[in-house]
């Protein structure tokens, strides 16, 4: 008897997510995944064995009850599995799309040793929806407040994220966001079609709710210091600006008309949407010929979205192979079945510009992969004589981000690594400056939302422990 | 959202603002500027801080209609509310005493220097303000920069008033005459910059200009407003927006400029045709 269930499980396979063809999708800026209906979301969580001792949850930087809310779409309890993911995670819809799962919990469930992994993710997305759509939406009890003030200097992910715990164990929170809309990366960075602008609104609004104040269009390190903030009244500080300054080649032409950063080009499209233009204020360059520099989450957003804009030929030009490319296998895919041109072992060395100074062509080398380098990937050397020209006349640079100095440059006390990220003392984001935290891409460098969201969740509990030991000795 | 406390229309396409944002009239030194976006569906545009009201809680911006942000911008009254308003951006002027100074401004350019001659004036500088327009009717703040300077020179292209040539002429004459300056800050349109830099460059005069790049976020993100300064890529929103004129690449500057042209015009006309539809 034992055995029965444990054989139909093994039956039922992993359950693809519909989602809008190729051909239909790149003359709309929808969300390509549909998500899954209530058959399929059940279908997909009864393949979960309910491990006793889940391995799921080591490879979640929020500490997702996985199990648990699987069990509860098993059982059909939609509401109460968003809950449950809302237990420790305050942006569930947004994780459920752009977490990359295949590196962490899928990667760690029991099933994917033998075969493939539960779709975890698109659980998420499901039982994340599934409340947002039914509208009714459970604000938790937040305790009385505590009386003490917590600032949060950027709300992109790991500001959210703190600032959602925080507010839940009693502190007053406001996030000081320098754009004139809260998200951060989720509202600049991500497209429409990867994630709908309508969730992060849902998700902040939530916060909001909470009790967490949002102040917009405030830049820290300008407007105000975070040295007055703390004169304001604030007994904590967390920083999570983001790394948010772009890189450059800085080879020959790059400033030509028509040659972007991944950043302008993205938030442009993205926070002053201006897919939509003239109905939208804010232009963009809608290219026919565009190349898209880099071979990261952030380039294959970039290439998707020049396809949208009209594309005739949209190009990745990536100076290593598709091995070494750090975007998810997903959005790769994603990219190719959408006709985008990947142009590997390419590196550009100079672009050529017209009498108007807008660019024209982009002189490249071919590559070769050399002996592995300090991040353990085969190097790319040039191969001799290989220069030649492609015609663009849009370029989008996707080769990484920095540090922006504007937050550590004005804050004193604060010591910052060579790249000028803030040095944080452990994993739970304290700084060298007292009461000041600090986590997210400003810390670790360009990484994901789920590991910002992670560091925001550590430093809550630092800094609930930092202010209630200032309780003890006053 | 930030309420406009009072308008007034200073020639026939340059507007004067005054905006209720006291957090920002607190902080504001000489040189820096604000970025706006009127509406939900609006552009992100810069524009410099004219003046600041620690008290009033107010600041004043100058703008000039050319597009469909600033033209819309034009059509709100005091009483009304601008959806975003962020700053105070952009490092400050670099004032010190520094003996006589010439500001030198251009069309809406005057707008944008009035400050700077302002500060200059309350170091201790001597200053002397060249301002000018094109006609005598576009002309701005004459008084207001004839009460912070020393010696103003006013100039109009046409000759219907002072002067008749160009504001750099005007300084060339000035440098002829044997004045000793040991500052210029010129503002205005490109070509102007240009000039007035070709103009102090050969006497060795320091000339400082503002840059009135496109800008996206105007905090260092985007890139968006990037110039060649000195043969180094500078952002104008975080390193700037004033440079030392005379290793500026105005040929980008001038080129990354026109980037929109079309689109500007495009969305432009839509604006007035619907304006003019209802």
């Amino acid at each position: 008897m034992e055995l029965e269930p444990k054989k139909k499980r093994e039956k039922v396979p992993r359950q693809p997510m519909p989602e809008q063809s190729p051909l239909e999708r790149i003359k709309n800026f929808n969300e390509v995944p549909l998500g899954y209906s209530e058959e399929t979301a059940m279908l997909e969580a009864s393949r979960c064995i309910q491990c006793k001792k889940p391995t799921c949850i080591s490879g979640c930087p929020v500490d997702v009850n996985i199990p648990a809310f699987i069990k509860l779409i098993a059982e059909g309890k939609f509401m109460e599995a968003a809950r449950k993911l809302k237990e420790t995670n305050s942006l569930p819809a947004v994780c459920g799309r752009v977490c990359p799962q295949e590196d962490q919990c899928e990667k760690q469930c029991i099933l994917a040793k033998k075969g493939e992994s539960v779709a975890i993710g698109r659980l998420e997305r499901f039982a994340a929806d599934y409340e947002r759509n039914s509208g009714q939406i459970s604000i938790p009890e937040v305790p009385s407040p505590n009386g003490k003030k917590v600032a949060v200097v950027g709300a992109g992910p790991s500001g959210l994220t703190i600032a959602g715990d925080l507010v839940k164990m009693g502190y007053e929170v406001t996030i000081y966001e320098a754009l004139h809309k809260a998200g951060g990366v989720l509202v600049y960075g991500i497209p429409e079609f990867r994630l709908p602008k309508s969730i992060v609104e849902a998700e902040v609004h939530y916060l909001e709710k909470l009790g967490v104040k949002i102040e917009t269009n405030a830049v820290i390190g300008r407007l105000r210091t975070v040295d007055e903030l703390f004169d304001e009244g604030f007994q904590a500080v967390y920083i999570a600006v983001g790394a948010g300054a772009p890189v450059f080649m800085n080879i020959p032409g790059e400033n030509l008309s028509g040659i972007y950063s991944a950043n302008e080009y993205l938030t442009r499209s993205n926070l002053m949407k201006a897919y939509l233009f003239p109905e939208y204020d804010t232009p963009i360059v809608r290219g026919k010929n565009v190349a898209v520099i880099g071979g990261g989450n952030v380039a294959m957003d970039s290439v998707r979205t020049a396809l949208r804009l009209g594309a005739e030929n949209a190009y990745i030009i990536y100076r290593r192979t598709d091995v070494e490319m750090p975007a998810r296998i997903e959005e790769v895919h994603h990219a190719k079945e959408e006709g985008v041109q990947f142009k590997l072992l390419t590196n550009p060395v100079a672009y050529l510009g017209d009498e108007n100074g807008w660019v024209t062509g982009m002189k490249c080398l071919r590559m070769e992969l050399g002996e592995p380098d300090a991040s353990g990937r085969r190097r790319p050397v040039p191969i001799e004589g290989s220069e030649f020209v492609i015609d663009v006349d849009t370029v989008v640079v996707a080769v990484g981000t920095m540090a922006n100095p504007i937050v550590p440059a004005t804050t004193t006390g604060l010591e910052t690594n060579k790249q000028g990220y803030i040095v944080t003392k452990d994993e739970k984001g304290e700084t060298t400056r007292q009461g000041v935290y600090a986590g997210g891409d400003i810390v670790t460098g360009s990484a994901t939302v789920i590991l910002a969201m992670g560091a925001g969740k550590k430093a809550a509990s630092a800094i609930h422990e930092f202010l209630s030991g200032n309780e003890q000795t006053t | 959202m930030n309420k406009i406390i009072e308008k007034t229309d200073l020639s026939e396409n340059v507007v004067k603002m005054v905006i209720d944002a006291p957090a920002i009239a607190g902080k504001r030194k000489a040189g820096q500027f604000i970025v706006l976006k009127i509406d939900e569906k609006g552009e992100r545009i810069p524009l410099t801080i004219v003046d600041s009201d620690a008290e009033r809680g107010a600041i004043t911006i100058i703008f000039q209609i050319v597009g469909k942000t600033t033209a819309k911008l034009a059509t709100l009254n005091s009483g009304d509310g601008i959806n975003d308003l962020q700053g105070p951006l952009g490092q400050p002027t670099e004032i010190e005493n520094f003996g006589t100074v010439v500001c030198v401004g251009g069309g809406v350019g005057v707008g944008v220097v009035y400050p700077i001659a302002v500060a200059l004036r309350e170091a201790g500088n001597r200053v002397i303000s060249i301002i000018g327009s094109r006609t005598k009717e576009l002309l701005i703040l004459e008084q207001e920069t004839k009460d912070v300077s020393d010696r103003l020179i006013v100039t109009t292209d046409d000759g219907s008033y002072g002067f008749h040539g160009f504001v750099s002429q005007a300084l060339e004459n000035l440098i002829q005459e044997g004045e000793k300056i040991d500052r210029v800050f010129a503002i205005g349109p490109v070509p102007m910059m240009r000039v007035v830099c070709n103009v102090t460059k050969p006497h060795g005069i320091k000339t400082i200009v503002s840059l009135n790049s496109i800008m996206v976020d105007a905090t260092g993100m985007c890139g968006a407003c990037r110039v060649s300064v000195g043969g180094e890529t500078k952002f104008t929103c975080v390193d700037g927006p004033e440079f030392d004129g005379h290793d500026v690449d105005f040929d980008l500057l001038a080129s990354r400029l026109r980037m929109y042209v079309d689109q500007e015009k495009e969305a432009f006309e839509k604006f007035r045709c619907e304006c003019h539809g209802t």
